[in-house]
């Protein structure tokens, strides 16, 4: 028992302090790209052939779908002016299918909050059932490691459940495969009203590398209606987190030193005032079992 | 033919059998010491062709041979060589040929014939049900079955289980997959081009360097290009750093379901630093990139390679710290000793392959016994266990863990130098090339015949997971059904490996 208090204090504390300040991402992290189209030569379309998964289209201006991108430097490999580069920006979730397609060097829009009935239910409790549906295991490795010390889930109040009907929704990783089709409609179903779904990596929502397989349905949203969409191949954990977060409206950037500052306060307020309250009970307790200063005497007992 | 782990022969050259011979062979096969690595279908003209890679641990030698099947069925091999139980399975379910006196014979992944002859007559047009099938059952009173997924409890990738229990007792459990089919090998066929490289390394995510390294040691055999060595030792480098992270995954795992949280949240913490530092190299936590044909994506600048040797260090110090804890905590043993036995006899006669068969005393590693690359200059040595047990795969794992350390701390050290990639063309027609690694589970072998354009005429993969399986469910005999959560991530399979 000793040795397992002596690993506690080597261990020591490892949760990051993800969302009140930025996780450090490695230099070489791929993250959201960036587009610069007037550095395209004319007719110029190395980058769409060098596309696995055909994210990369110039016909009709530079466009790059973060559904289908894998973050492989393939593109930026076989791009001779420079026109396409990572950034280590993780925040990549969005609401919608079509604001992952990348035109130029304009800004992202990362996800929103749900609508404010669905926030209401789900803002501090979300409980999410994962479902692979043909995953290489890569996103569903880097979903769960959301559970460990390091990014502790739970202190936000989302928890992975092993029932759907225990569930608010369902967290979809992989192409969808012919074979988990039925498996992921029927867990849908068992899923009680009002759910969402998020789909999590290239796979789950465009079918990633395994785009128009025969055995495959090209993601989620062929089965289910999608709430979140959180590219990578797979997505960095802070990139699902983050995701999350967003969609239960507890990232808000505008108001960020607000909330740091009002975390801050609170902290400090649930502080004072537990001393206060303990002070409170200690006086209470004294008196009741009699001792320091003796109770005031009832009145009745003052009238002669 | 004799045949050496990645290096590529005229397809000719591997002799062509009888289908008879071709029986005697993977029959006597244990008797001279081989193993069966694999044995695929691959269409010749009209007719299929079935090709036998034998691996000779002893002599660090392969052999192939081939042979065509008359009609449309071959007598099984199975009843005799129970290795090839499930590659004769996956052979009638992709060609329509059927394996005549096949002891068990069911879809392995519940897809469509390739060829359009189905081995089971079942209608034509119609996508097989996934786990729609015959399951092994026991009759009597107070026996029961308990089924299970293919949607079950955990973030885990989906498999149907069917339990026949007596009480709590586990008579036998089997194993019912397919459920991952993205219908891999097929598209590999035709290559390679520029989606390929990307199966490999999302053929079973968390082994993405182990399969990477394995396809593109075959291209460049293939192509007749020599990769890179200081490529070579970035490889073994993030080959060994994906050992350590799911190995010390799984020790956490496994101590977690014992209910000995303490070293379930520090591993799974320590995990995630073994992967952070595979980001350091490459960007990508699961390696993606880092394996390129020719040898490899990213370079490791001597700051880099620094910062790299000093994060290896403290996160192996509290992986000692951490993992250091089962050992000494009696209520661990008591729930790891004796639980989920593989005896060796079963391993060897299953084919069982890597971590799982070195925990029942096997000796098999690839890394020693068929070295590739960097493994060549730099040896490891063989990790074994004799109880297969979940302690002994347990146990395996954390010597293994200690012998990575030591391997990448080295190579760190001494990275050889020039560039980190050599040009690497297209693969010459008409060859025939296997290409051993040892992956983190265990033997992962790719198997590459290419046509007379030098296209991709056949691509054989065969997961580690693929011989494991089988081991799996033996594991699970006379155990409480309770133990099966302790048991499975003592072997932590991959699904998709094995659905492809």
């Amino acid at each position: 028992m000793l040795k397992v208090f002596l690993a506690r204090a080597q261990q020591g504390h490892r949760t990051s302090a993800f969302p009140d300040s930025p996780p450090a991402m490695p230099d070489r992290f791929r993250g959201l790209p960036v587009l610069d189209p007037s550095r395209c030569a004319d007719g110029c379309s190395a980058c769409v052939e060098a596309c696995p998964t055909g994210a990369i289209s110039a016909s009709d201006g530079l466009r790059l779908d973060l559904g289908r991108c894998l973050f492989c430097p393939d593109c930026v490999q076989a791009c001779p002016e420079g026109a396409i580069a990572f950034t280590t920006e993780y925040r990549l979730a969005t609401r919608t299918r079509e604001a992952l397609v990348l035109r130029g060097p304009e800004e992202y829009p990362r996800a929103a909050a749900l609508e404010q009935k669905l926030r209401r239910l789900f803002g501090r409790s979300l409980k999410l059932r994962v479902v692979s549906a043909g995953d290489c295991n890569a996103c569903s490795a880097d979903v769960n490691v959301l559970g460990t010390p390091v990014f502790d889930l739970g202190r936000f109040g989302i928890q992975y459940v092993a029932s759907p009907r225990h569930a608010d929704g369902l967290l979809i990783t992989g192409p969808v495969t012919e074979n988990m089709r039925l498996a992921l409609k029927k867990t849908w179903d068992a899923v009680p009203p009002p759910k969402i779904v998020i789909a999590v990596g290239a796979c789950a929502i465009s079918g990633g590398p395994y785009i128009d397989h025969g055995e495959v349905h090209n993601g989620a949203d062929a089965v289910v209606p999608v709430d979140l969409y959180v590219p990578g191949c797979p997505p960095h954990p802070f990139t699902i987190l983050d995701g999350l977060l967003r969609l239960l409206g507890r990232i808000d950037e505008r108001s960020a030193q607000a909330r740091a500052r009002a975390t801050q306060q609170y902290r400090a307020d649930i502080e004072h005032e537990s001393i206060d309250w303990g002070k409170k009970r200690a006086e209470e307790g004294m008196k009741l079992f009699g001792f320091g200063n003796p109770p005031p005497e009832s009145p009745e007992k003052r009238k002669p | 033919m004799k045949l050496f782990n990645g290096v590529a022969v005229p397809r000719d050259q591997v002799p062509l059998l009888s289908l008879e011979a071709l029986r005697q062979k993977a029959i006597e096969a244990p008797k001279r010491g081989q193993r069966i690595s694999a044995l695929f279908g691959t269409p010749a003209g009209e007719q299929i062709e079935l090709v036998l890679v034998l691996a000779d641990d002893s002599a660090g030698a392969l052999e192939a041979a081939r042979a065509r099947v008359i009609g449309e069925s071959f007598s099984s091999m199975t009843p005799e060589c129970p290795e090839v139980h499930l590659f004769e399975r996956e052979i009638a379910e992709q060609w329509g040929v059927k394996p005549e006196g096949h002891p068990w014979f069911k879809p392995v992944r519940f897809h469509a014939s390739w060829r359009g002859r189905d081995a089971w007559s079942r209608p034509p047009g119609v996508h097989p049900q996934c786990g729609v099938t015959d399951f092994y059952r026991v009759e009597g009173e107070e026996v029961h079955e308990v089924a299970v997924g293919p949607v079950h409890a955990g973030v885990i990738e989906p498999g149907h289980f069917r339990f026949q229990c007596h009480g709590e007792e586990v008579f036998h459990l089997e194993i019912s997959l397919g459920y991952q089919h993205r219908g891999l090998e097929a598209a590999l066929i035709g290559g390679p081009n520029k989606r390929s490289i990307h199966y490999a390394e999302t053929l079973a995510g968390d082994t993405t360097v182990g399969h990477a390294s394995a396809y593109c040691q075959n291209l460049e055999a293939l192509a007749g290009a020599r990769a890179a060595s200081r490529g070579q030792a970035l490889r073994a480098i993030a080959l060994e750093l994906e050992r350590l992270a799911n190995h010390t995954g799984d020790l956490g795992a496994l101590a977690g379901d014992v209910g000995f949280l303490p070293t379930a949240a520090y591993c799974g913490r320590l995990r995630g630093d073994f992967l952070n530092l595979t980001g350091l190299l490459c960007g990508s936590r699961f390696g993606r990139g880092t394996v390129r044909p020719g040898g490899a994506g990213f370079d490791l600048e001597p700051e880099r390679a620094a910062q790299a040797a000093d994060q290896l260090e403290s996160a192996f110090r509290d992986v000692e710290n951490a993992v250091g804890l089962l050992w000494s905590t009696p209520s661990v043993g008591a729930r790891f000793e004796e639980t989920g036995r593989v005896p060796a006899e079963v391993a060897r006669e299953l084919g069982m392959v890597g971590m799982a068969a070195r925990a029942s005393g096997l000796e098999r590693d690839v890394r020693k016994t068929h070295p590739w690359g960097m493994y060549r200059f730099a040896h490891i040595p063989i990790s074994t266990s004799a109880s297969g047990d979940v302690y002994a795969r347990a146990y395996v794992r954390w010597l293994e863990i200690q012998r990575s350390v030591a391997f990448v701390r080295q190579q760190l050290r001494e990275l050889p130098k020039g560039p980190i990639r050599a040009p690497c063309g297209a693969p010459r027609p008409g060859l025939f090339c296997v290409s051993l690694i040892e992956g983190w589970r265990g033997e992962i072998c790719h198997t590459t015949i290419t046509d007379d354009q030098g296209r991709f005429a056949s691509y054989k993969i065969v997961d580690p997971s693929f011989h494991n399986w089988a081991g799996l469910q033996m594991a699970l005999r006379d155990q409480q059904i309770s133990d099966f959560p302790l048991c499975n991530k003592s072997f932590n399979l991959s699904y998709c490996g094995h659905d492809l």
